[in-house]
């Protein structure tokens, strides 16, 4: 099965770090996914951009509007996304712990939904 | 021949925790089951209860699960569980006693796993492990049915959706996921525990489905911590009758009738804390069943080891320093001592701000007054006490005991 694991943390606390601890946690983030890579268990990922360069699009009435940020201000905000292949939710949950920033916010796990078939 | 009930109760978890493997599905697997079951009521009056009902009913329920999967040629993802089912000899399907044991434990760590909310692994693991009806937990969790039904509904969706799988954890996974389980058995007992007091008419007795649970799981997953809260379950379970008086009141440890205790139960609890102590590490159960076991072993209140109770508190502590714990070792210091040194540790509790929230915080303020002969302080602390107690028979005992307090002496 596919999961997505979506990484959350408080930029605060990656702004308070040293740059030394951020490259860090970086270098930790690239062993991990060479190591999730060797087994067959990484199909895509990317690290996010602070919230800051975020801009929401809405289309109303065929009107598209845009806001500067998130929707909503959360304690956490979103730093990046893994797409995992695993057996199952014990798997996926196994590997989730495993991305380093679980240390320092949150992943939430989802698994994937197929859309359906495309309409004749 | 036995009568489908009884059918149905000596074999209808199995049955179903079977099936829920074979046919990878819970509602097609409740289905199935059912389909068994009445197939079994049309033809064993006439050929007879064959050799291994067991086996029949879940062999009966798998080709009925195959067949409502091929008539309703549902979701595509199942395709591959109809293909097999062609090529599936009967042997493979056949169950021996070891694989529907492991079923049990599958379907166990499934209904308690740890990505579920504690109120749908309570209301699953009552549900498919305990084999009760949707209303019989409804009423026995005092939740509505269709509120109970919903939550059911929504985990197994989960369950199946999110990839949760059927399986007992591995050995290096088990102390991660063992506790999940345990809690959701300590709950159960926990919810009828609470509520013996009589008011509720209700079929289902949790606190005997809680000791069922620890009882099966137990012979599953001989680990130290199932014994122990297995023992802690028995011995609490044995002062069952006398907690309370007829009317609903309150009765302390120590007012308690100690004839009334069943012997029976201490015994079985005595016997199984003595399995859970050998085993390190001591869990928390087993330290809290040791608790349990002093009182059950002390022909009164008076000779009871307060000494060893305040010891079993410190340890308990040192794993879980949480302030009830800190106050439940600041009254038997106070019995061991006296109730100015328990008064001094409870003083040095009230730090802790949800203290000063929790009835049971000052009713053990105000009991040590009491005994220390503070009647105004005792007074005072008890109607502290009960401006926060919501439950009736607590109500009832600490009016109690302000009554005797007002006496003109």
């Amino acid at each position: 099965m596919k999961y997505v694991a979506l990484v959350y943390y408080q930029e605060s606390i990656i702004n308070a770090m040293t740059e030394q601890a951020w490259q860090d946690l970086n270098q930790e983030c690239i062993a991990g996914v060479e190591r999730m890579t060797a087994q067959g268990k990484y199909l895509a990922g990317q690290a996010l951009q602070p919230i800051d360069t975020a801009t929401t699009v809405r289309v109303r009435h065929g009107e598209t509007l845009l806001t500067d940020g998130p929707f909503a201000e959360t304690k956490e905000q979103l730093a990046g996304f893994y797409l995992l292949d695993a057996v199952d939710l014990n798997e996926a949950l196994q590997l989730a712990s495993r991305i380093a920033p679980a240390r320092l916010g949150s992943i939430e796990v989802r698994p994937v939904r197929e859309l359906p078939p495309k309409r004749e | 021949m036995a009568t489908i009930e009884q059918l149905y109760q000596c074999y209808s978890r199995r049955v179903q925790a079977t099936l829920i493997r074979l046919l990878g599905d819970f509602s097609l697997a409740e289905e199935a089951s059912q389909e068994a079951f009445a197939a079994a009521l049309q033809q064993w009056p006439a050929t007879g209860e064959p050799d291994n009902p067991l086996a029949w009913l879940i062999r009966t329920g798998y080709r009925r699960g195959i067949d409502q999967l091929r008539r309703h040629g549902t979701a595509r993802r199942n395709a591959h569980l109809i293909a097999t089912s062609d090529a599936m000899t009967e042997a493979m399907v056949e169950p021996d006693e070891r694989s529907i044991e492991d079923d049990q434990l599958r379907l166990l760590f499934t209904c308690c796993h740890p990505s579920l909310t504690m109120e749908a692994r309570v209301a699953l693991t009552l549900r498919e492990m305990c084999g009760l009806t949707t209303e019989q937990v409804a009423s026995a969790l005092l939740t509505k049915p269709a509120t109970l039904a919903q939550r059911i509904v929504r985990a197994k969706r989960k369950i199946r959706d999110a990839g949760i799988p059927y399986e007992v954890p591995e050995r290096t996974q088990l102390p991660q996921r063992l506790p999940s389980v345990l809690q959701v058995i300590y709950l159960v007992f926990n919810e009828g525990y609470s509520r013996s007091d009589g008011e509720q008419v209700i079929d289902v007795n949790l606190i005997d489905e809680a000791i069922r649970l620890g009882r099966a799981l137990a012979d599953l997953l001989p680990h130290g911590e199932v014994f122990g809260l297995l023992a802690l379950m028995l011995l609490h379970d044995a002062r069952r009758d006398t907690r309370q008086t007829v009317s609903g009141e309150l009765m302390t440890l120590e007012e308690q009738d100690r004839k009334r205790w069943d012997a029976e139960r201490i015994r079985t609890g005595l016997a199984w804390l003595e399995r859970a102590l050998p085993l390190t590490p001591v869990s928390a159960y087993t330290l809290q069943a040791s608790i349990a076991a002093v009182h059950a072993q002390a022909p009164s209140a008076e000779t009871t080891d307060w000494a060893r109770i305040v010891r079993l508190y410190e340890a308990l502590y040192l794993q879980q320093p949480t302030p009830i714990l800190a106050l439940n070792r600041a009254v038997a210091v106070a019995i061991r001592d006296s109730p100015q040194a328990g008064l001094m540790l409870l003083d040095a509790l009230s730090e802790h701000p949800q203290m000063h929230h929790y009835h049971l915080y000052h009713a053990a303020k105000a009991e040590l007054y009491r005994r220390s002969g503070d009647r105004l302080a005792a007074v005072q602390a008890y109607q502290q006490a009960l401006a926060l107690a919501s439950q009736y028979p607590e109500r009832q005992f600490l009016t109690r005991r302000l009554a005797e307090l007002n006496l003109p002496a």
